[in-house]
């Protein structure tokens, strides 16, 4: 095997791992350990990046995108902690149920879609959950450069406090941890209050999650520019629909629990893309024409872009009517 | 006084808007001049803003103070000059915390002044709002002895500190709060085309 990555026509490109631990964290969560097939040194990263895991269970191809929680300067190995979701597509499940030390498996190379301003006086992450993973990279770096950093941490209960206990034994200084089921909850309003300005605040955890701290922050005038956030949607099913490709020519069917990248990928069109979670705005396609509904699941339209139905992010979203023509 | 319409350009110049009142713990103003026509605007349209603005205003010979005043800022300064208020406006900056509010208006040679060190205390600049007012004149960087002429009207210009004579550009440096001149009779030293008024 060759040290150089190989290429697939598109995503980033790749690197052959062998799954070197396996760790149960809590009940839902488990930690993965990648080392380097080839025993090269796995590229840096910056805190914040994810990779593709490309899974083959059973002859079927699952690529969902996870964030790297390692510390990124560790060349030796990649970890990821992936949450079991019974409800899911199965990326999940077939991580949890059919990963074993010794398997080899398949990265992407990382991409960042969430990285940390290094302008920012002082930064302040607000985590939800498994949204934890991508801060754990973000401190191992702040901390090799001596970084301001400040952790609010919401999780349901002690037991599934995933890394709670270890943030907080580690860094008793710089970690809070909110406690669901002992009502607890991040007291938002006044923590974005009385911030030194140049203060950078970063979200990653549920939707609603999201959302708050977004609108909570822009109502006590935090510069959109210095609220970050990080949502990955993984694709819904849907019922099946048919598109025709116009540069292709071909048409395909979209079955009910496949993307429409996937049914693309399936069909051999090469399509674009990096994140497959409708955040980094590379699979972005133009629609020649529709008669129907779009689905759109995205973060990378605006509503303008949704409502003019002439670009569809085939990575998460969906259509329902009679014919969809797109530019690919 | 009716806005100046300053006309399209390369990317690098920058564009102004209208002050409109944004939600803030704290809001800092900064006019000189006209401005402190925007900043009358601005209150017009939110009076209750000034419970928590402070207004730093440079006059530069107009009388707008006590109409400025009259809005019961929470804090008011009148400066002689700009770099007399400075120090005004870095220690407000350097006190401050998130959801300080920028607003800015009057001359472009203010306004990108204040912007930068507003940035350099931690705003995006895409967070800070401009109104430009009253006099187009511009502050100049000559790229040769890199000084800077302040209040330039007219194309070409003379240096005010080598004594070339420079070409006024639309090439515009955020960092410097300055736009670019460049001598205009380099390669035919002496052919130098008669001064031109700014937009004229
Ligand atoms: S692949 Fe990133 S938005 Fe679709």
């Amino acid at each position: 095997m060759s040290a150089a990555p190989q290429k697939t026509k598109s995503g980033a490109e790749q690197i052959e791992v062998t799954v070197s631990a396996v760790v149960p964290v809590n009940d839902l969560v488990t930690r993965f350990e990648f080392s380097r097939v080839d025993g090269q040194p796995f590229p840096t990263f910056s805190g914040g990046a994810h990779t593709v895991v490309i899974m083959n269970d059973d002859g079927r191809r699952r690529m969902n995108p996870y964030s790297l929680m390692s510390d990124p300067a560790d060349t030796s190995t990649y970890a990821i902690s992936v949450r079991r979701d019974d409800a899911g597509r199965g990326g999940s499940l077939f991580m949890h149920t059919q990963v074993k030390v010794g398997d080899v498996m398949t990265l992407s190379y990382p991409v960042n879609l969430f990285s940390l301003d290094l302008r920012a006086r002082k930064n302040l992450f607000f985590a939800g959950g498994i949204g934890i993973t991508p801060f754990l990279s973000m401190i191992a770096q702040l901390e090799r450069m001596n970084g301001n950093w400040e952790l609010h941490y919401s999780v349901r209960s002690a037991d599934l406090g995933t890394y709670a206990d270890d943030l907080k034994t580690k860094y008793p200084n710089n970690v809070h941890v909110y406690y669901d089921d002992q009502s607890q909850s991040i007291p938002l309003t006044d923590l974005l209050d009385g911030q030194p300005l140049g203060t950078n605040a970063y979200v990653c955890g549920p939707k609603g999650m999201i959302a708050w701290v977004h609108a909570s922050a822009k109502e006590a005038g935090w510069p959109d520019a210095q609220v970050h956030s990080e949502e990955f949607t993984a694709p819904q099913p849907g019922k099946p629909f048919e598109v025709r490709l116009c540069k292709s020519d071909m048409t395909i069917k979209v079955g009910e629990n496949e993307s429409l990248l996937e049914a693309l990928e399936r069909e051999g069109v090469d399509a674009p893309f990096l994140c497959r979670g409708g955040a980094c705005g590379q699979c972005e396609t133009t629609v020649v024409s529709h008669d129907g509904e779009f689905i759109h699941r995205d973060h990378w339209l605006d509503d303008d872009q949704h409502a003019s139905g002439t670009k569809i992010m085939p990575c998460v979203s969906r259509f329902v009517g009679a014919s969809l023509l797109l530019d690919r | 006084m009716s806005k100046f319409q300053f006309p399209q350009s390369i990317k690098s110049r920058p564009v102004y808007g209208t002050l409109a009142p944004q939600p803030g713990k704290a809001h800092l103003m900064i006019a000189d001049a006209e401005g402190a026509e925007a900043l009358l605007d601005l209150a017009e349209q939110d009076s209750t803003i000034m419970a928590q603005a402070h207004i730093i205003f440079i006059p530069k010979g107009t009388d707008f103070s006590d109409k400025l005043r009259a809005l019961s800022p929470a804090q008011f300064y009148e400066g002689p000059t700009y770099e007399a208020s400075i120090q005004r406006i870095r220690h407000v900056l350097e006190h401050a915390h998130q959801g300080l509010q920028v607003y800015l208006a009057g001359t472009e040679g203010l306004m990108g002044q204040a912007q930068n060190e507003a940035m350099q205390a931690g705003i995006p600049h895409t967070s800070i709002q401009t109104e430009h007012r009253g006099s187009v004149a511009r502050r100049m960087q000559c790229v040769h002895c890199k000084g800077i002429t302040e209040d330039v009207l007219f194309d070409p210009f003379v240096c005010s500190h080598c004594g070339l004579n420079l070409f006024v550009r639309d090439h515009y440096s955020r960092r410097l709060a300055a736009y670019q001149g460049v001598c205009i009779d380099a390669e035919d030293p002496g052919n130098i085309p008669d001064p031109v008024e700014l937009y004229s």
